[in-house]
């Protein structure tokens, strides 16, 4: 069946988009989740939406009203998350909440225009252009550059912060660096794929490659699988259904997610019975050797 | 004996955290080859002197001299354990790469860990006899092994001071002796470790000298605690138990000492 639609380009691109953006997602997904920084991942990407607005009120291109939305919102985030953690949700909360807002007040506003706002939510990845496949190509360049360069210092920050500033690690710079790349991913997906599907990507499959890993480069590998898996099967059951591509995206990494957690439950029982089993082994092995003993006092 | 010798150098320091004064008016030495405790009960501000001698924080008032400089320049010279609950259990890393962290300062930001490093790493393991552990999660391993994992990270890189942060809190009662065991003999080769701790138990087995934090702070550089010498010392009538001292004791310390 994959042959038969890889005929047409449009599916071609889009394959190749999910393959791309998974990369991106995988890796900078598994540093959102074992940093905690979900919610600020989707302020970020929320408070974007407020730059698209802006561009299209005043006429510019779309990326100068994400770019300054994204790294402004990213730094301010972080910023308030560092100085004052107690309060930073609520902060993400209302940024989040107005830059969403701000975008669809500004679009109402653009005379004339008439943006399918959907088309940012779910993104339309079937009409992706050679040139922002090309653009997934730099991000996902960037993005492996700076990890592999960095490796050992994220590694570091995100395990220990504490101990990495006083060993010498620039821990605060680093803590912006992976807020920077979260907004640059933001920034080249969201039009591409739509806020929805970054959330989803940067979340879902860097979760599920938790549960199973126990080292952060192995994480960030099956995290990417993962994303391409979803992405490829969501396009699949989108071409066959007609159905939004994007969405069908999310809800495929969404039953992988519940099948991981099954998989888990079903393991955890399977070790417990085992336990279980041992310990009846070992308590009747005890009861029948203090039986002997009695027999033969 | 020279201000040379003195590892650590606090004058007059004070810190609040908005209007809640933690830290009033610090002011005491410690030489090198000391082993302090810092005690004190929960909210005396013992955990922020230790941040502050580190120079995570700054203070209000008063100066710190850490290894004959600021901290913020010298700390990199200190190992450092801090409180295990900070730490996300879970995270997906090995044992082996948690104690190669201790040996990031070592190399330069974009290198990679060298084959000596690695080696380092392994050998510090087998001394903590968790060799065999080294490929697995740190989320597998017992409180006990975490802890010890984290004092191999901090000594990997064979610090001049090693400061730590309620390190048995999660631990039983034989991790914790075998923990300050290697401590004492840590001390004995010659590094300086500065140990916070709510467990008075240890202070008469391994402690050379006391710093009881309660805002206020009272340096007891001989760190003889017997019953009278506590009584002198801390102001009052103290009962001292097999496993820990009440803490009637520390709130004695809310005013000046009699």
């Amino acid at each position: 069946m994959i042959p038969d639609l890889l005929q047409y380009e449009f599916m071609r691109n889009a394959f190749l988009a999910g393959l791309l953006v998974s990369v991106a997602c995988g890796v900078v997904g598994t540093l959102v989740v074992v940093n905690r920084l979900s919610f600020l991942a989707g302020g970020v990407a929320h408070a974007a939406y407020g730059g698209l607005g802006l561009a299209a009120f005043a006429r510019w291109s779309p990326e100068s009203g994400i770019i300054p939305f994204a790294l402004g919102s990213s730094l301010l985030m972080g910023f308030v998350s560092r100085k004052n953690k107690e309060r930073s949700d609520t902060v993400i909360g209302v940024m989040w909440a107005v830059g969403m807002a701000l975008g669809i007040i500004l679009i109402d506003l653009t005379p004339g225009y008439y943006a399918d706002l959907m088309s940012y939510l779910f993104g339309s990845i079937m009409a992706v252009s050679q040139q922002s496949l090309l653009l997934m190509v730099v991000l996902d360049f960037v993005i492996l550059i700076c990890i592999i360069l960095l490796y050992k210092e994220i590694l570091s920050v995100s395990y220990d912060e504490e101990f990495a500033s006083i060993s010498g690690v620039p821990a605060r710079a680093l803590y912006y660096v992976i807020l920077m790349l979260i907004a640059l991913t933001v920034i080249m997906l969201i039009q591409a794929v739509g806020l929805i599907l970054v959330i989803a990507l940067f979340t879902i499959p860097a979760s599920i490659a938790e549960l199973f890993t126990k080292d952060l480069k192995r994480m960030m590998i099956v995290s990417s699988l993962l994303g391409m898996l979803f992405t490829t099967a969501g396009l699949l059951v989108s071409y066959l259904c007609n159905i939004t591509a994007g969405a069908s995206i999310v809800l495929s990494a969404c039953i992988g997610y519940g099948t991981a957690l099954i998989i888990i439950k079903v393991k955890k029982s399977k070790f417990k019975a085992v336990i279980m089993k041992n310990r009846e082994t070992i308590c009747s092995t005890e009861c029948s050797a203090l039986q002997d003993s009695e027999h033969r006092k | 004996m020279s201000s040379n010798d003195h590892i650590i150098e606090c004058r007059g320091v004070t810190f609040a955290y908005g209007s809640n004064l933690v830290v009033k008016n610090a002011t005491f030495s410690v030489c090198r080859g000391d082993f302090l405790g810092i005690i004190g009960p929960n909210g005396g501000g013992k955990t922020t002197l230790l941040r502050l001698i580190l120079g995570v924080l700054k203070p209000l008032n008063g100066s710190i001299i850490l290894l004959g400089g600021p901290p913020v320049k010298t700390r990199i010279r200190a190992g450092y354990i801090p409180q295990e609950t900070n730490l996300n259990k879970g995270f997906p890393i090995s044992v082996h790469d948690v104690v190669l962290m201790g040996l990031t300062r070592s190399r330069g930001l974009g290198h990679l860990f060298s084959k000596e490093d690695k080696k380092k790493t392994d050998s510090i393991l087998e001394q903590f006899d968790l060799l065999s552990f080294k490929n697995e999660g740190i989320s597998n391993l017992s409180g006990g092994q975490r802890q010890k994992v984290l004092l191999a990270r901090a000594l990997v890189s064979r610090p001049e001071i090693l400061f730590l942060d309620e390190p048995t809190s999660s631990v039983d009662a034989a991790g914790a002796d075998e923990i300050y065991d290697y401590l004492k003999k840590v001390n004995a080769e010659g590094t300086t470790v500065v140990l916070v701790t709510h467990n008075m138990g240890i202070i008469s087995r391994y402690i050379k000298s006391v710093a009881c934090v309660n805002k206020d702070l009272f340096f007891h550089p001989d760190g003889k605690l017997d019953e009278q010498t506590l009584s002198r010392t801390f102001g009052c009538e103290i009962d001292l138990i097999a496993h820990g001292v009440p803490h009637r004791v520390f709130h004695s310390h809310e005013g000046k000492p009699q």
